[in-house]
């Protein structure tokens, strides 16, 4: 890619030359995002004038920021119902199934009980439990979004996994706790 | 000098245009500087051959600084005025430095500098404490950044003089886990020194560039840094020309100076003796060292001295006992480790490879229990003292635009996340640690009553949720917005972290597009108007150094120049007569007289007249390799040239 063509107006998926859809290629999007730096990055042009510096940390921040947002299902997610116009009401919105919600308090009980007894493999067989239940929703998301296009659903289950990474980072904080 | 351009026909003559970049490894304990010379990273050594400078700086009461071995050979006898692990202050308040009572200096603590006013109206300095503490020495009151300065001018006129002439800029090394604070002052130092930073470099990262490229590494490695007074962990991924950091972690304030201390307290407690004055102190403190770098190699070591009082100290420290004092010291790198790989998302057995970098490395227990962590012996077959020059220069020579063709790409991190005040005394995370610079986040902000014009934003680095318990970077006050109803005003901060790691915040009010730009660095840092002052008073000293200079850059070329022609003599000595030969030798051993003179002037007179004797020698040795590149060769293949 030339320089001169680097369009700050393109989307994340068009910067890295990706079909707008939630199935992505992470190979693909890897390769391009490493062929974009090598451009871009402000090691390439430390020896030119400050202004073409700053316009180097520019793209190359909008790049990193690209990449972090379609290298990760929920913000990937977040940013594709974004484009479609989608409100998520991530904040405000906070009608949950029961089920769901009484689960979620489970798992934060657990994970809570874990720590205070110092019990790493307690902590690492939860940590496995949240990694399978976070894909099948990912899966759901998947098939909601490309497949049939129902953004209000997505948008239930991008909330639903906002809960989910709230708690990967409980486990992760316990983890961190309990190793002092 | 006309030996030194003899090169096989075919090859350029000249070198070809190359811009004089250094790596500055700028340690706790030693210094380094390193250049990438004909494609090969080396460090250059002073005029006695010696790779490291002590990072000692002594002021001397008429204003003269002494740097290195100088300073370090007095630290004892003027401990106040000598300073020692500079690096441990930087870009931090006296309340930060916990061994106050057991360091020779006297402290001063700073006020915070000021903030300049911008349009948009921000205000910083910070409300609570104070800014980056000082020294007070004979020669006044000094700043860390200005200790470290006079470091950086000594290795910037050694690097200009091995490389006869000026630098276009220097990649300065810097431990990954230093925070915001730390790495302005690293980056204000080097301004001081009228270097040109073209990047402030981790130094696990260097370390990583130098192993990484020498051994065409490829896989997930680990770099285990254990500096003279910082730890850092970093987890990198090298495939196909790209250095990606997966995670950093550390400690900024643990280091071999620690192991130091415990032999120093062990000391103190098998001798009953308390309350030493700076002298005794630092004099305690070096004997440690050694005995610290002795049982590396030896079961024990003996140490004996004697203190101002005319006591005698003679003790025998056995390395179990060594090993048992600074057990906690060694646990204490663990942690870090387990949480890198937790960020990197990685098992112990997805590391390749355990690169061993600092100094304190080369201690038994370390290697023993990181080989036990990562269940491998680590990798010491680098100089773990030089290779973060090493690394660092590389880096410098593709900043500063010299490509050989084969570029790599380094991506790195941020290794403590940024966040703000909100109510109760919390931090809200903007960045998280481990982002990949250069990132920016936006925050909007808005005002909670009628008519407000000023709201407060105090940032914040660190990973606890109190920001009491986190390093404050910087309060500053955005004042000027439109009077609107509560919540009416929309202001739009952004945090954005640049390649050298380094904060800027500016802000916008979304309704009238006024903004300002605010560079976070009041809380430690150094006001451009302090700056300005520290070099309008080092112009003062500016005389001298250019004498010693011309002397250094002197003594670099004769001792290139009787490099080439003892050569030449090894090589083609046969194209010689014996008259011919003695005259080159004797005129060879009258340079060499000169170079012990300070006296830049009779070693240029020598040069001349080694090079005015060797001029006969250059053409037949040019007319040999002429020959022998001809030869077997036809008229038409030179034709075509």
């Amino acid at each position: 890619m030339q320089l001169s063509s680097f369009d700050f107006q393109q989307n994340h998926f068009q910067l890295f030359g990706l079909a707008q859809s939630y199935r992505i290629d992470a190979a693909q999007l890897e390769q391009q995002y490493r062929a974009l730096q090598a451009q871009v990055h402000p090691d390439k042009s430390a020896h030119l004038p400050d202004a073409e510096q700053r316009l180097s940390m520019q793209r190359a921040t909008l790049v990193n920021e690209a990449y972090r947002t379609l290298n990760n299902p929920l913000r990937r997610a977040r940013y594709l119902l974004s484009l479609h116009g989608v409100d998520i009401q991530e904040e405000n919105n906070t009608m949950m199934p029961l089920d769901f919600l009484t689960a979620q308090m489970e798992w934060r009980e657990a994970v809570s009980e874990a720590q205070q007894a110092r019990d790493a493999a307690a902590l690492a067989q939860l940590e496995t439990r949240m990694k399978l239940e976070t894909r099948e929703f990912e899966a759901q998301l998947a098939v909601k979004i490309d497949t049939e296009k129902d953004y209000a659903a997505a948008a239930g289950l991008v909330r639903k996994l906002r809960f989910m990474e709230k708690l990967a980072e409980e486990i992760h904080a316990a983890y961190d706790a309990i190793d002092l | 000098m006309a030996l030194l351009q003899i090169s096989e026909p075919g090859m350029s003559t000249a070198p070809h245009q190359h811009r004089l970049a250094v790596g500055i490894d700028l340690g706790t304990t030693n210094s380094l500087v390193a250049t990438v010379r004909n494609g090969i990273s080396v460090v250059l050594n002073d005029e006695n051959g010696r790779a490291m400078l002590p990072s000692v700086v002594r002021y001397l009461a008429d204003g003269g600084v002494a740097v290195g071995e100088a300073a370090q050979t007095m630290q004892s006898e003027d401990a106040a005025n000598t300073i020692v692990s500079v690096k441990r202050f930087m870009g931090r308040g006296l309340k930060d430095v916990g061994e106050i009572s057991r360091l020779p200096y006297r402290f001063a603590d700073a006020p915070s500098s000021g903030q300049a006013a911008s349009p948009f109206a921000t205000s910083g300095g910070s409300g609570q404490g104070s800014g980056m503490l000082q020294l007070r020495t004979v020669a006044g009151i000094k700043s860390p950044v200005e200790v470290s300065a006079e470091i950086l001018k000594v290795l910037r006129s050694r690097a200009e003089a091995a490389l006869g002439g000026e630098l276009v800029g220097a990649v300065i090394t810097v431990p990954a886990y230093f925070d915001d604070a730390q790495r302005q002052a690293t980056k204000d130092a080097a301004r001081l020194a009228g270097l040109n930073v073209l990047r402030l470099l981790n130094e696990p990262t260097a370390a990583a560039i130098a192993y990484g490229l020498d051994n065409a590494a490829e896989g997930v490695y680990a770099v285990y840094d254990l500096g003279g007074g910082t730890f850092d962990i970093s987890i990198l991924r090298l495939s196909r020309g790209v250095f990606e950091v997966l995670a950093a972690n550390g400690d900024s304030a643990l280091g071999g100076d620690d192991f130091d201390h415990r032999i120093h307290c062990w000391l103190l407690e098998k001798n009953r003796l308390s309350a030493l004055g700076p002298r005794d102190t630092r004099l305690l403190l070096t004997h440690a060292r050694a005995a610290k770098e002795q049982l590396t190699e030896h079961a024990e070591a003996r140490i004996t001295a004697v203190l101002s009082t005319g006591e005698m100290i003679d003790s025998v420290l056995t390395r179990s006992e060594f090993h048992a004092m600074s057990q906690n010291l060694v646990q204490r790198t663990l942690q870090p480790l387990r949480r890198a790989l937790r960020d990197a998302k990685l098992d112990i057995a997805d590391i390749k490879g355990v690169v061993m970098v600092g100094g304190a490395t080369r201690m038994p227990q370390v290697q023993h229990a990181v080989g036990e962590f990562f269940g491998q012996t680590p990798l010491t077959n680098l100089d773990p003292d030089k290779v973060v020059a090493l690394g660092a220069a590389i880096q410098a020579n593709l900043l500063a635009g010299n490509r050989s063709g084969d570029d790599w790409l380094l991506l790195d991190v941020i290794p403590l996340s940024l966040g703000i005040e909100t109510m109760g005394g919390l931090v809200e995370k903007i960045i998280p640690r481990n982002s990949t610079i250069p990132t920016a986040r936006a925050q909007e902000f808005t005002t909670f009553k009628d008519g407000q014009t000023a709201m407060s934003i105090h940032v914040a680095q660190g990973e606890r949720e109190l920001v009491s318990d986190c390093r404050s970077l910087a309060k500053f006050e955005l004042r000027g917005i439109p009077a609107m109803v509560a919540g009416a005003a929309r202001i739009r901060v952004t945090f954005q972290v640049d390649a050298d790691g380094l904060l800027n915040v500016s802000a916008r009010e979304m309704g009238s597009g006024i903004e300002a730009a605010i560079a976070v660095k009041p809380s430690y840092g150094l006001s451009d108007a302090e700056i300005t002052r520290m070099l309008q008073e080092s112009t003062q000293h500016a005389q001298g150094d250019m004498q010693a200079r011309a002397l250094r850059e002197q003594q670099t070329e004769a001792g290139q120049l009787l490099e080439a022609v003892q050569h030449a003599l090894e090589q083609d000595g046969g194209l010689l007569d014996q008259a011919g030969r003695t005259q080159i030798e004797i005129r060879m051993g009258a340079l060499r007289d000169t170079l012990h003179l300070a006296d830049h002037l009779s070693i240029k007179r020598a040069v001349i007249a080694l090079n005015d004797a060797t001029v006969g020698f250059a053409q037949a040795r040019m007319d040999k390799s002429v020959a022998r590149a001809l030869a077997g060769r036809n008229i038409s293949e030179l034709d075509e040239k």
